[in-house]
């Protein structure tokens, strides 16, 4: 046992890992908070090692043993992390699902999984385990933490984590040895986590992670970015998503810094100001929020705040573009930054939460060029990361003072990438995964040799940096051969407030065109200042000067662009897409295959010459309720 | 779902006797009895201008009736002010809202239990021994039992004016809890609200009727059928200020009278939204 650092091997495991770091923190460190009635709960070592190991002696004395699964659903909050630690102790396996999930995803996960255990949150989540009990014969328990409206239940294989727990604290009383042995039995090399990816084509398709999958990767990625254990991070996304794992499990465990968790999703953005993070890893979509906040905040506010903040970014952008020229900065420009650190800078950090923040990462999905410069501008030291969760999380990030916003940057220790000829990357390191979970085929096609075949494509550009296309085709071609890259051009349509959402389409047709999602709030807010009168999301969209709006939105992002790349034709869609409607993954990614399908009329009509196109269609609520819709939208051409 | 085992025969909280109230000339309610029990909801209906509000008005002493004795808790009441009746243990919620618009969520909260609040001037002004312990169980009460209750932890710190009126609802909701009522009056606390809206509204509205550490017993008026059917343990109806039926659901949405007086008119009510 190392003083400062544990030493990763592979045949350390996570519980182990886990028990040696309760014991050296013990009750002196707060290993996790929680904001719960208006206040941060901290929780110690000791604490975290107690409620595990009950609850793990408490699932285990139910009946839980070494291999069975265990399928958990809810928003992030200690008890999640709680029961997938005492599901690892007993050497179980968690499965985590997205707690938005719908109830065919949800019994598809536990049916193919083989789950024994249903770790749920609230009275929400245990609705959905008991409805698809019926179809899901092996599940046998659910366990669930919260008792609002919990009270007119009472089925003999449900029960509350506290009820668990008490079990627990009997079977220890019996058999005080029997959690230490269970965790000493664990070897590194067997699994840990079955990981159910969210695939923007198939099926959702379950990778088996080990123990030293999961900690060789934290251990690599801290290797380039190092953390410590005075660090706070803010556990908010899903812990579905393999991101949450490697900062919360990963990396977290390993260097001890302690979790936070916001009181509610809708009050993560103010906690996480409360809390002031040192690191910080989130989907494209999230800073893609802060920025149109920021955007937002600065068209409401008065003409001196707006010329400063101006000022203040012109130098910011200034002395960034330069950092990623790496051209040295000249001292009168070090000056101005600094000028424009105590002006505006310090001030929008805080508010975004971001003044302690050291590195701040982006990954699961491409980011545009704009907002990247926006961060760098701010003085965020905001990082492509590279990887997927058949690889423990990432494999490629940049490094500081190192940063090209088209690239992913360069592989961490341990990490080999390669390109195949037709320009698919493979990547090899201790972290890749062992295979699907009963998916033979599948498994072939993508493990070979140990190489993980990612079915991304790419390329390594002159740095060493590796450049990612988009997952299905980063590059369409329109049908006189022309190339334009509707990835690129979205992100750059979302730089607008504006624009929530865009999907841009034109492969193998004349010209570039595009479904827009107006931002309801922004352009709601919009519309109160020009008297523009709306009711609901549908009609403002098809309000003849939003439809003015967005066109200007577009001209802006098809400013620079070569002739055929430019957009020609868009139309305001009624709604914003969803991953209810399967529109988007459950990692909000667009799922292009789906879409042209499920807007064939509206593709088609973009291409003929009319201004309207009729749709007829429905639409699915998250409760799973589906209302159909009927509508006109309208069709606005922009004069390139 | 209603008729919980036991309610309808504890006893009686709150009893109305041959109620008489009349503006001018029109009377809007022509003898009136109701008997609330503990633990009960009591739903009241009618149509428009049936005299449903006034009745609330007059249980909470915003009016005071011509004829006719209130009694609460065995207590005859008629003679007491709003306020009186409110430390008694009658809350209620406004069909049209009545916040204080300029002030943040958890403000408007607090100012509901301000009653309970006992320490004095001097004690307050430094912020200790009976004030600081007051003042903490205070917090917890909001914070446990109400906030974490109506889910609205998101807006705490905001203007209530600024928010949606969904939300409003559920703010003037919380207020009236904050006064630790045993018999709380709800006026109409679904209407202009979405679908998804009056579903949480029914589940709050449970939640205090039936978890242990609230127990409230609810007067409720409200025009959606739908609703009111599934949550009350018995219905009042009210036609032109007369009694037609004081009932079990059932036995209420049979009775032809009320079906020609008020269900005929059903699809109205449910499509006004």
């Amino acid at each position: 046992m190392g003083e400062e650092t544990e030493e990763i091997t592979r045949d350390l495991t996570i519980p182990q890992l886990f028990y040696r770091q309760c014991k050296r923190y013990g009750s002196g460190k707060v290993a996790m908070r929680e904001k719960e009635f208006g206040i941060w709960r901290p929780f110690t070592w000791q604490d975290y090692l107690d409620n595990v190991k009950y609850l793990c002696l408490g699932m285990v004395s139910l009946g839980l043993r070494q291999g069975d699964k265990v399928a958990m659903i809810g928003d992030n909050r200690p008890e999640g992390i709680w029961a997938e630690m005492a599901a690892m102790c007993a050497g179980a396996i968690p499965v985590w699902l997205f707690q938005d999930c719908m109830m065919d995803e949800v019994k598809y996960i536990v049916d193919h999984s083989d789950s024994r255990f249903f770790v749920g949150e609230t009275q929400e989540e245990v609705d959905k385990a008991l409805a698809i009990m019926p179809n899901c014969p092996k599940l046998e328990f659910v366990i669930w933490d919260d008792p609002k409206g919990m009270r007119r239940y009472h089925q003999e294989f449900l029960m509350s984590i506290k009820k668990v727990q008490e079990l627990g604290k009997e079977l220890d009383e019996k058999e005080p040895d029997l959690f230490g042995n269970m965790i000493n039995e664990g070897h590194g090399e067997n699994i840990c986590l079955l990981f159910y990816t969210s695939g923007t084509t198939a099926l959702p398709k379950g990778a088996l992670l080990t123990h030293y999958n999961m900690l060789s990767m934290g251990q690599n990625l801290m290797a380039v970015d190092p953390c410590y254990d005075t660090d706070d991070f803010v556990s908010y996304l899903p812990f579905a998503w393999i991101g949450e794992q490697m900062m919360s499990i990963s990396c977290g465990l390993q260097v001890g810094y302690t979790i936070n968790f916001p009181e509610e999703p809708e009050t993560a953005q103010h906690n996480i100001r409360e809390i002031g993070p040192h690191v910080m890893f989130a989907a494209p979509r999230l800073y893609e929020g802060l920025t149109r906040q920021v955007q937002v905040k600065y068209l409401d506010s008065t003409w001196i705040k707006r010329k400063t903040y101006e000022l203040a970014t012109k130098i910011g952008y200034h002395v960034a573009d330069l950092k990623f020229e790496k051209k040295p900065i000249p001292w009168y420009f070090k000056v101005l930054n600094y000028f424009a650190y105590v002006i505006m800078q310090k001030k929008l950090k805080d508010h975004l939460g971001m003044s302690r923040l050291r590195h701040a990462y982006t990954g699961g999905a491409a980011m545009g060029p704009d907002h990247f410069r926006f961060f760098h501008a701010l003085g965020v030291n905001l990082k492509q990361i590279y990887g997927q969760t058949e690889i423990a999380g990432i494999s490629v990030t940049h490094r500081d003072g190192d940063i090209k916003f088209d690239t992913v940057g360069t592989p961490i220790p341990e990490t080999e990438i390669k390109i195949t000829k037709d320009g698919e990357i493979l990547s090899r390191s201790p972290s890749v995964f062992q295979g699907y979970y009963k998916m033979e085929e599948e498994t072939k096609n993508t493990l070979k040799d140990g190489w993980l075949y990612s079915g991304d494509t790419g390329f390594i550009d002159e740095d060493g940096h590796l450049v990612v296309f988009d997952r299905s085709k980063d590059v369409m071609i329109l049908n006189d051969s022309r190339p334009f890259a509707p990835q690129y051009l979205e992100a750059r349509l979302k730089f607008s407030p504006y624009v929530q959402d865009a999907w841009v389409v034109g492969d193998k047709l004349p010209y570039v065109a595009a479904v827009m999602c107006i931002d309801y709030s922004v352009v709601g807010k919009w519309a109160d200042e020009h008297k523009i009168n709306y009711t609901s999301y549908p009609e403002l969209s098809q309000d003849p000067e939003v439809y003015d709006l967005i066109q200007k939105q577009i001209e802006e992002a098809n400013r620079g662009l070569p002739e055929p790349a430019r957009i020609r034709k868009f139309v305001n869609l009624f709604k914003a897409f969803d991953a209810d409607d399967d529109e988007l993954t459950r990692t909000s990614k667009l799922r292009r295959g789906f879409m042209a399908e499920r807007y064939k009329d509206i593709v088609d009509n973009l291409y003929k010459d009319t201004d309207t196109v009729r749709l007829d269609m429905t639409i699915t609520y998250e409760d799973g309720r589906i209302q159909p819709i009927k509508t006109d939208l309208r069709i606005q051409e922009i004069t390139v | 779902m209603n008729n919980g085992g036991g309610v309808g025969e504890g006893e009686i909280l709150l009893r109305l006797e041959n109620i008489f109230m009349a503006f001018g000339r029109v009377q809007a309610l022509n003898g009136i009895d109701l008997e609330v029990r503990k633990g009960e909801i009591h739903s009241i209906i009618g149509p428009n201008g049936a005299g449903k509000t006034v009745m609330m008005n007059c249980i909470n002493g915003l009016y005071r009736p011509q004829k006719g004795d209130i009694y609460f808790r065995g207590q005859r009441i008629n003679r007491l002010s709003p306020h009186k009746r409110a430390e008694l243990g009658i809350g209620r919620t406004f069909q049209k809202l009545e916040l204080y618009g300029g002030m943040t969520v958890l403000d408007n909260i607090r100012m509901g239990s301000h009653i309970h609040l006992k320490s004095g001037i001097l004690s307050g002004s430094v912020y200790a021994g009976r004030t600081k312990r007051e003042e903490i169980e205070e917090r917890n009460f909001i914070e446990e039992e109400i906030i974490d209750l109506l889910e609205i932890e998101g807006i705490r710190d905001q203007v209530a004016h600024m928010l949606p009126y969904g939300l409003q609802k559920r703010v003037e909701l919380g207020r009236a809890l904050a006064l630790r009522p045993e018999l709380i009056l709800l006026d109409e606390p679904m209407a202009g609200l979405n679908l998804e809206e009056v579903e949480d509204m029914a589940r709050f509205i449970l939640d205090i009727n039936e978890e242990e550490r609230w127990k409230v017993t609810c007067v409720l008026v409200e025009h959606d059928m739908g609703v009111v059917m599934d949550i009350s343990h018995r219905v009042l109806v009210l036609d032109f200020g007369n009694m037609i039926i004081d009932g079990l659901p059932q036995e209420v949405s049979e009775n032809p009278q009320v079906i020609k007086a008020y269900l005929g008119e059903e699809d109205l009510y449910i499509t006004r939204r």
